[in-house]
């Protein structure tokens, strides 16, 4: 293993920001034939490194050494030229032209095209990795999965031999990241060499031959794969220990705080969700909804939360009818909170600053504005309150939403749905995207309003997750709860059973 | 080490510079486009310094230009508003024009109609009302399509002005129309009605103010008012408004409406303050270029006065520059056009620190 010459090395490499680095005297070494993963929280400078290897910063300090010769790289075109190929996280493809189009594409020296015979050379190479690719098939009318590999495609069309993938796995649904590692290891064997770049522990452990660990800029360290385990890249990573299994206490269940009786939604394409589903939460208690995606979680969130109508059944939210109620009269009067799934889209409004986000849901009402008037000195004053007790990252409340990371936009949401005490909070996959620290702080935060009395309703697809932090668990099916049970008596066997719509014998 | 801190205050100093040379792009727009200008000037075989000079003397410095820069500038101004506030709530209020009509229209009704025992200024309060009245129930036609029906707000707002237009038309002539007018326009407005005249022996009425304070009014709403942080969280985001509990459908009727009574306001003045009566066709397109003074004041309200002004000198002016050096009034819509096309360009100039940070580096580098 160690054996094999390096692909492409780094030396010193400094890249700074003003007087932030960003990178501080990075080295690495990639080699040949390796799956080498990079693995980081967000911020850790990770993206950064990339795009110095990648051409698109230069670095202010260091070497890059290509297959053992130095080389300067300033543009991805040159990146290229020395077959180093990138794929990012949001794909580069025009949605409306076909595979064949978007892969040839850009490609240099083309005045004229001749696309059978670039028809034919995609085929050979989605032959060579087992994929099925129909190369004038429009790129939009594929899946993601598929998208990814003619991304994947379009660098090996260009002869690259050292891809580096950007957190490949978010776009992806579990079935789609199974396809896609047997990918990975076929680029691998191959000879092509690979670049993972992830916040995910568990692919660096499935996959990679050696993992470089990168913690505000610096380089950790640089492990075997075969020499380490799960905990201690996450102790390297986070900079201390991260506990896995969060003790907690036996619930002190008090009086129902949501109840659903029966109810029946539609989805945004006006198709039945749900289909008379009925649950109830009780105060201290976090009841977790196990499924698969699209077994109705989101419109069961929507729904609880005022944003979506019911056609059928009724929602009592601490024993009170909530139909009559919008959503911030449910956080305000009925006393719920909502971390809704889509936190950029539907949680934050990412173009107002931190202080106004908030009291996004609040801003209306006394003390922050009266009669209309807006009080932005109370609203400045809340926020600042508000980021120091939930150790949000900033630096100052008047900075705007879209330029903080995941896990700070996620606090943000937390600390304006539970800082008025809630006695109900409905959470839709609080921990999407984040890191192993900000996850940690997301969950300790949720078993904590727990501990106050609170119902916690946690909808999430991480099935450990959910093991490790609910009291009971719910499975959902097309619409309906199909089982529950508490969590100590809960197994993947029983809930994956249950998940895929067989009942319980 | 005392040299690098050394460096980079000095740094941080000329970002500071280069960062205010980046705030005023809209102004080196302007010049570049007169500079452009220029060269269609010489081209024309005019004397490009001596025509702009004539065409900033008589719009601006000129006791009766100013005068009449600032009575073209009201209705600009309102419907720049007109535009400013939907937009802010991200939506397109292409019918100012229509506005301005219906709110000229309501107006004119008013004024010939109130109860005369009322005192004057009383009618004159209540006509303005009634204009923005008629604007704003016009301009929520396409935000109720729009927030119950979905329909594109675009189309409905710009051909609802064609509907108005000739509405005004069927209007006067079955009803208003002065008995015996060799074309159509309505009686006389009471002269009672007729607003005041700030400027004497100019047209410069007290519209003028209100449009002024009218911009101010919106600038207030807009940054310290619930409802003004409402509309931009609607204009940011959709989802994030209805989770906010705002109502989404309420508030794009309502901006739709509050721009509508500017335009309403437009037309109104145009009648109380100017003409003294309701004219067929009487906008030259002042709802269009209202969308011209959003865009160049890059909707900020107070930034519409500016643009207001600036247009309105630019169309005041053209006349003087023809009078003194023969170069055509028509110059001026070019200048105009390549004013739109030079700040669009603008826009593309976004400030970057760390890349001027890199240039700067280089620089020293060199040195």
């Amino acid at each position: 293993m160690t054996a094999a010459p390096a692909r492409l090395t780094l030396e010193g490499i400094v890249k700074r920001f003003g007087t932030f680095r960003a990178n501080d005297n990075v080295s690495l070494k990639i080699a040949k034939g390796s799956i080498h993963a990079i693995l980081g929280e967000n911020g850790a400078g990770k993206s950064t490194l990339m795009n110095v290897i990648y051409g698109l910063y230069e670095q202010d300090g260091g070497r890059i050494l290509s297959n053992g010769k130095e080389v300067r790289i300033t543009d991805p075109r040159e990146a290229m030229a020395l077959g180093i190929g990138m794929v990012h996280q949001h794909f580069k493809q025009v949605n409306t032209m076909s595979v064949v189009e978007n892969v040839v594409l850009g490609l240099p020296g083309r005045q004229i095209l001749n696309l059978d015979e670039d028809r034919r050379r995609i085929k050979e190479l989605a032959d060579e990795l087992g994929s099925e690719i129909d190369p004038d098939q429009p790129m939009w009318t594929l899946p993601i999965g598929t998208q990814q590999r003619v991304e994947i495609l379009k660098m090996l069309y260009r002869d690259a031999d050292l891809l580096i993938l950007d957190e490949p796995t978010s776009v992806l649904t579990p079935t789609e990241i199974k396809a896609f590692f047997v990918l990975l290891e076929k680029l691998r064997e191959s000879g092509r060499t690979i670049l993972l770049i992830t916040h995910k522990l568990d692919e660096v452990m499935d996959l990679a031959d050696r993992v470089t660990v990168m913690r505000l800029g610096r380089v950790e360290a640089e492990l075997e794969i075969a020499n380490t385990t799960p905990r201690e890249l996450a102790r390297v990573m986070v900079g201390r220990d991260v506990v896995f299994d969060i003790q907690h206490a036996p619930p002190k269940v008090g009086d129902p705080v949501l109840e659903l009786d029966e109810i029946t939604a539609v989805d945004d394409r006006g198709i039945g969700a749900l289909h008379g589903l009925s649950l109830t939460v009780r105060g201290g208690e976090i009841l977790g909804i196990v499924g698969i995606d699209g077994n109705g979680q989101g419109e069961l969130a929507e729904a609880i939360a005022g944003l979506r109508s019911i056609s059928q059944g009724r929602i009592a939210i601490c024993g009170q009818d909530a139909s009559g109620f919008d959503p911030s009269e449910r956080k305000s009067v009925l006393k719920m909170g909502y971390v809704p799934e889509d936190r950029q889209k539907v949680g934050l409004d990412l173009d107002s600053d931190i202080a106004f986000n908030m009291v996004l849901r609040s801003f209306r009402a006394p003390p922050f504005s009266k009669y209309g008037w807006i009080d932005f000195k109370k609203i400045r004053a809340h926020a600042v309150d508000l980021a120091e007790r939930y150790d949000i990252r900033m630096q100052s409340v008047s900075q705007r939403v879209r330029d903080l990371s995941g896990g700070n936009q996620q606090k943000i949401i937390l600390a304006r749905e539970i800082e008025d005490n809630p006695k109900l909070l409905v959470v839709a996959q609080p921990t999407k995207g984040l890191d192993v620290g900000a996850i940690e702080f997301v969950q300790r935060t949720l078993l904590a309003q727990r501990d106050q009395g609170t119902g916690v309703l946690y909808i999430s697809s991480e099935l450990e997750e959910l093991l490790l932090v609910a009291d009971r668990l719910a499975v959902i099916f097309k619409g309906r709860i199909i089982g529950d049970m508490p969590a100590s008596e809960a197994t993947s066997e029983k809930l994956g059973l249950l998940m895929t719509g067989r009942e319980l014998a | 080490m005392s040299s690098e801190t050394l460096t980079d205050a000095r740094t941080s100093r000329l970002l500071t510079v280069i960062r205010v040379i980046y705030m005023l792009k809209t102004v080196w727009a302007v010049i570049v486009a007169l500079l452009i200008g220029a060269i269609f000037i010489l081209l024309a075989g005019g004397d490009p310094i001596e025509g702009y000079t004539a065409l900033f003397k008589g719009a601006f410095l000129d006791y009766w230009g100013i005068g009449d820069t600032l009575v073209r500038m009201s209705p600009l101004l309102l419907a720049g508003l007109a535009v400013i506030i939907p937009l802010r709530a991200g939506l397109f209020n292409i019918g100012a024009e229509g506005q301005i009509y219906i709110g000229a229209l309501f107006a004119t009704i008013a004024a010939l109609y109130l109860p005369g025992f009322l005192p004057g200024w009383i009618r004159i309060i209540l006509c303005m009302m009634a204009g923005a009245l008629g604007g704003g129930m016009w301009a929520a036609i396409p935000g109720l399509l729009k927030a119950y029906r979905g329909t594109n707000e675009i189309i409905t707002s710009l051909l609802l002005s064609y509907v108005a237009i000739y509405l005004i038309g069927a209007v006067l002539h079955a009803w208003l129309i002065e008995p015996g007018a060799p074309y159509p326009y309505s009686r006389e407005i009471d002269k009672s009605l007729e607003l005041p005249i700030f400027m004497p022996r100019t047209q410069a009425h007290v519209g003028i103010m209100v449009a002024w304070a009218a911009a101010i009014l919106v600038a207030v709403m807009l940054w310290r008012t619930t409802l003004g942080q409402a509309i931009q969280v609607v204009g940011h985001n959709k989802h994030a408004s209805s989770y906010a509990g705002l109502s989404v459908k309420r508030l794009t009727v309502l901006s739709f409406a509050m721009g509508g009574a500017m335009g309403g306001l437009a037309g109104t003045f145009e009648v109380l303050g100017l003409k003294y009566r309701l004219f067929d066709h009487f906008s030259p397109g002042y709802g269009m270029q209202g969308i011209i003074v959003a865009f160049l004041a890059a909707l900020n309200p107070i930034g519409a006065i500016f643009a207001a002004i600036f247009l309105a000198g630019l169309q005041v002016g053209a006349g003087s520059m023809q009078r003194a050096t023969g170069i055509d009034t028509t110059m001026v819509a070019a200048l105009q056009g390549l004013v739109v096309l030079c700040v669009a360009v603008g826009l593309a100039f976004k400030f970057h620190p760390d890349r001027w940070r890199r240039r700067i580096a280089a620089w020293r580098g060199n040195e």
